[in-house]
């Protein structure tokens, strides 16, 4: 039953990725692209995360932890250079 | 053998999880507009996330019999985080695709506060300091 279910989870996540990848090429605004990165990253760290249940293993964990600080951190700098023009200023 | 109700409540965050996820993303496509989309991922994605990293700290609980808190630190993180970006992705937009005079009003009669100026902000909140000590 939890292969089912896992199968059925990493459908779902695929999909959103995709649709994340539609979002990042139509746009329109920078706006839209950044959280559309920012989602892109979230559902890396779901993918990864159910990667380790399907293996049984915990050897990918702290991918997703490292993935997690480094999209908030390359999200927050994209907002701020389109906001600023400037990263750290 | 692991214990049959274990794996339905497993299997129950895993499809929870997905379908958060996919409703996240799909309402990034489907609603029209920066500010109406900014709802969809910021909340159904964090929480699609999250049922996923409880299916999975259950399942390497339960089933491998290790106790895991990777994922619960990985949810507090990006249960802290996600507001933090989904201000700054709001504060972009209002910057470059709004102008003060389309937003709508604040009903306080001063500016929303990403375009008050510092000399203003610090100006209104003299007055509004100093009005009591002139009573006194």
């Amino acid at each position: 039953m939890i292969e089912i279910a896992l199968a059925f989870a990493f459908g779902c996540f695929g999909l959103a990725a995709l649709f994340n990848l539609y979002r990042i090429v139509m746009g329109p605004n920078p706006g839209d692209r950044i959280l559309a990165l920012d989602t892109l990253v979230i559902n890396a760290i779901a993918l990864i995360a159910l990667y380790d249940v399907a293996l049984d293993t915990q050897v990918y964990f702290e991918a997703s932890m490292l993935i997690a600080m480094t999209g908030f951190v390359s999200t927050v700098s994209y907002a701020r250079y389109i906001l600023r023009g400037d990263v750290i200023e | 053998m692991t214990n049959v109700w274990v794996e339905i409540a497993i299997s129950a965050f895993l499809v929870i999880g997905g379908i958060f996820g996919l409703v996240g993303s799909y309402g990034l496509v489907k609603l029209r507009g920066s500010m109406r989309q900014l709802h969809a991922p910021t909340k159904a994605t964090t929480l699609g996330v999250g049922g996923v990293l409880i299916a999975s700290m259950l399942f390497f609980l339960f089933v491998d019999g290790k106790a895991s808190l990777h994922e619960l630190l990985i949810t507090i993180f990006l249960l802290l985080t996600a507001p933090v970006t989904a201000q700054f992705i709001a504060k972009t937009h209002i910057h470059r695709q709004e102008r003060p005079t389309t937003l709508p009003s604040t009903g306080t009669g001063r500016p929303w506060a990403s375009f008050e100026s510092d000399e203003e902000r610090a100006r209104l909140e003299a007055e509004a300091d100093g009005a009591p000590e002139r009573v006194r």
